[in-house]
């Protein structure tokens, strides 16, 4: 019998949930579906070309992100607690490091999909382009997965509780504050040109932020779940 | 040398104030089968989620082989099968690609070959590439059988695993315990089924309200096991 490694199970995680998205295409198309009306119904609010629009493509950007990401990670936690998987899972002999890693970045994987398809409509309806500076896509890369990183703990929690739907954003939103406001800081200056002296400690903000919830999401998961 | 390979010792559960498992102790000898019977409410499933370090004691210790399981962790998880009243198994996913995913974690080699191995040993080889969400009660709790032997486990745990099962899924379950006794795998089997729990056992628990009522050898013909059951958990 081959020797379990975290890597390996964390790959094995990451493979099965892509492969359950493949067949059920439940998480990426409701948060598709959420986000797009999202930018889609923000947009009519302003006039084309007009300077206000752009003042708040970053706000509307991650609001759209992080709203239609409380969706799917509920649908993906969903697959977990539903038929008892979650126990069969803290059955095996894998860390408990590894299954969260494994659910964090199938999650991370669905969140890049879904901004894939998102991205260039924002960039058409906002007229803003997002990817003129390439700091964007570290900016991008770095929240979302900070993003993730918490809402795939949070969500565990919330999925042990009768009011899981409003108990996610309630437990999860707080704390995402500071990592949000440096996103939606960094996304309009760079949407403003600024030059990134500017906007700089906004994405070390991101990075700390995401350095210290990492190491704190890996001590708390193992309690999280032992009960 | 100690031939007992799992030892309980003065373990007990409470959640809050209320104490579900009163202090237990007991030694189960490697091979043996063990069933475990008891009104709804008697703490059995609860051993059983202690046993498999599903939930942690409020009291006392478990051994396996000597060690503390909660020092083995990992390792102690490795030599378990645990099949439950639910079905541990992805409903967007086919048997197969549950299996062979389940191996991958238990670090079975080749797991293609192993999945396939078993779903045709429960008699699901035809039903293997279908998704489970389209599976009756019957054919889940076959997955779940073959889902719980993919690593060849020295132990095995059943909470209720005759529950809602129809005649021919239940020929199959009692076929592989049968095969698993001889192999001299060591088995805990909690059931309602006061018949088909006495015939498989080598010894008895019978628990009532928590604690232990009886604990031992068969000592009544298959018959009067009944009365005899009665008997315990109405002084119990």
């Amino acid at each position: 019998m081959a020797k379990n490694n975290i890597l390996k199970d964390t790959i094995a995680i990451i493979r099965k949930d892509v492969m359950l998205e493949f067949h059920t295409r439940e998480v990426i198309s409701s948060m598709l579906v959420f986000a797009l009306l999202v930018v889609v119904v923000f947009s009519f609010i302003f006039e084309p070309g007009e300077h206000e629009q752009q003042r708040i493509a970053g706000g509307v950007y991650w609001m759209a992100l992080v709203f239609s990401g409380l969706l799917g990670l509920g649908k993906s936690m969903l697959s977990e607690t539903s038929g008892g998987n979650l126990e069969a899972l803290l059955l095996t002999p894998t860390s408990r490091n590894a299954i969260f890693l494994g659910k964090v970045f199938s999650n991370l994987i669905f969140m890049f999909a879904l901004q894939a398809v998102m991205l260039p409509l924002f960039v058409i309806l906002y007229e803003v382009n997002l990817l003129s500076d390439p700091m964007m896509l570290a900016v991008i890369a770095a929240t979302t997965y900070g993003f993730v990183l918490l809402g795939t703990l949070f969500s565990l929690i919330a999925s042990r509780t009768r009011t899981r739907e409003i108990m996610l954003p309630l437990l999860l939103l707080p704390v995402l504050v500071p990592i949000l406001l440096a996103a939606i800081q960094a996304t309009n200056a760079m949407v403003a040109m600024s030059p990134l002296e500017d906007y700089i400690k906004w994405i070390r903000l991101i990075v700390v932020f995401d350095i210290i919830f990492t190491a704190i999401s890996l001590v708390v998961f193992d309690p999280v779940v032992e009960e | 040398m100690n031939s007992n390979i799992l030892s309980l010792d003065k373990i007990s559960k409470k959640y809050g104030e209320k104490t579900v498992l009163k202090p237990l102790t007991l030694d189960i000898a490697s091979g043996e089968c063990i069933t475990v019977f008891g009104p709804n409410g008697a703490g059995k499933s609860t051993l059983l989620k202690l046993l498999s370090q599903q939930t942690k004691p409020s009291s006392g210790a478990i051994l396996y082989k000597g060690s503390k399981i909660k020092d083995l962790k990992e390792a102690y998880r490795a030599k378990l099968g645990v099949i439950s009243h639910q079905p541990f198994l992805y409903e967007g996913l086919s048997a197969f690609e549950n299996l062979q995913f389940y191996a991958s974690l238990y670090g079975v080699d080749n797991p293609a070959r192993r999945a396939s191995e078993l779903l045709t040993r429960v008699e699901m080889n035809k039903r293997m590439h279908d998704p489970v969400r389209t599976y009756s009660r019957g054919m889940l709790q076959r997955t779940s059988i073959a889902r719980a032997l993919l690593q060849n486990p020295e132990i095995i745990f059943l909470d209720e695993p005759y529950t809602g099962l129809d005649r021919h899924a239940s020929h199959v379950l009692t076929g592989i315990l049968k095969e698993q006794i001889e192999q001299k795998t060591t088995i805990l089997l909690v059931t309602h089924d006061l018949s088909l729990g006495y015939s498989l056992a080598s010894r008895l628990l019978i628990m009532s309200k928590g604690e232990m009522a009886y604990w031992g050898e068969k000592t009544v013909a298959d018959s009067d096991f009944e009365g005899f059951y009665l008997s315990m958990v109405d002084n119990g």
